[in-house]
């Protein structure tokens, strides 16, 4: 298995940085969390995916060159970051901020980015999905979610489906029971109607050639009494 | 062998007391799966990345509970931290206590010293679940380390 245990790593304004030549993926994950980043990083390490770990939203955006205020002196055009994965709940910048920073950016907003948090909050969720975030891990993240984000991977070249972007996924609309009007996990509410984006998973309604995970906690949200497909 | 092999039974029946007793969850399973060859002592690792963390957050808990005015939104806080590291552990019966501690913190509406009284409560009991928990994963730790001292191998999870 290729990995990068030998190759040395060079240290850039504070980041570990990988070499670019690798055809693995490279992955962004931010988390305020020592011990999650610590995980997460071996999660996407044994995924085969290249990982850079920073500690805030900040980071994550100097890391891109985003931030206004402090951008590295060098450039990180070698290191195209493929999928961001980040911490909801984070002092400064929460993840959602760090979302909708990176979608209001015509630079980066094409990258897939992935929110994990231990609450599994309904309208969290969903505020999250809104604003163009490809799926919602509720921690502690497992290796069947990671393995599940080669699917959102921008390189990856699909027959017959538009998975870039997402613009499609964003207005799906949800087609299960309506059931108890509880914001629990376990029964999905369809009944808000502005709401639009519930089935992020799907490239689009129509041609479903990529079926929604079975194994998708935000699926399994949705799998509420219906038992079927979305 | 035959040290080794009692060892290694000695092991396994021990990590199934830990999660039949309910300090450890699946999560730590989950964790061992992550131990490969190019990262032979990730699970290790990780752990004491927690206990470093549960220290300090231990430390900023007691410190927060002895001012004069006591902001919960700061208790609530690390406690959802120590919640969170926990959890991605797998130490199970420490991430309960986090939360009924959290509960606590979020009734704080309360003036008095009842709501101090029983966040104080609930301090020690998260301070005593991270002991267990600690000296448990301590004991696992001392168990591989002999086993493969003896020159045996760690059984498959």
């Amino acid at each position: 298995m290729e990995r990068n245990v030998f190759v040395s790593r060079r240290r850039i304004d504070g980041f570990d940085v990988l070499p670019s030549d690798s055809a693995e993926a490279h992955v962004l994950a931010v988390d305020d969390s020592l011990v999650d980043r610590k995980v997460i990083e071996q999660l996407l390490k044994i995924s085969s995916f290249k990982v850079t770990a920073v500690d805030s939203g900040r980071r994550a955006l100097q890391f891109l060159g985003l931030d206004e205020e402090k951008s590295s002196s060098v450039g990180f055009d070698g290191l195209k970051v493929d999928l961001i994965i980040t911490d909801y709940c984070m002092p400064g910048m929460t993840g959602y901020e760090l979302l909708k920073k990176i979608k209001e950016s015509s630079n980066f907003r094409e990258i897939p980015v992935v929110i994990m948090s231990s609450e599994n909050v309904i309208a969290r969720i969903d505020r999250c999905l809104e604003e163009g975030a490809e799926d919602f891990f509720v921690k502690p993240v497992k290796l069947s979610d990671v393995k599940r984000l080669k699917d959102y991977m921008m390189r990856e070249v699909r027959f017959g489906t538009a998975n870039s972007g997402g613009t499609n996924k964003r207005k799906l609309q949800e087609s299960c029971d309506p059931t108890s009007s509880e914001p629990s996990i376990s029964s999905l509410s369809s009944s808000s109607s502005d709401s639009p984006s519930r089935s992020p998973i799907s490239p689009s309604s129509a041609s479903s050639s990529i079926p929604t995970p079975l194994d998708s906690p935000v699926r399994r949200l949705k799998m509420t009494n219906t038992g079927g497909l979305i | 062998m035959d040290g080794v092999v009692q060892l290694q039974k000695q092991l396994v029946d021990y990590i199934a007391s830990l999660f039949h007793e309910g300090f450890l969850d699946e999560q730590f399973n989950q964790l061992q799966q992550l131990q490969d060859e190019s990262n032979p002592d990730f699970v290790v690792e990780v752990v004491s990345l927690f206990f470093e963390d549960s220290e300090r957050l231990l430390n900023e808990l007691a410190k927060a509970l002895e001012q004069e005015t006591i902001d919960f939104r700061k208790v609530d806080a690390h406690v959802h931290q120590f919640k969170g590291s926990s959890s991605s552990i797998g130490a199970h019966r420490v991430q309960n206590v986090c939360i009924t501690f959290r509960n606590y913190c979020e009734e704080q509406n309360v003036e008095g010293v009842e709501p101090w009284h029983r966040c104080l409560k609930c301090l020690q009991q998260v301070k005593h679940e991270y002991s267990l928990v600690r000296n448990k994963l301590e004991t696992l730790f001392q168990l591989e380390k002999q086993i493969i001292a003896a020159g045996g191998s760690l059984p498959a999870t």
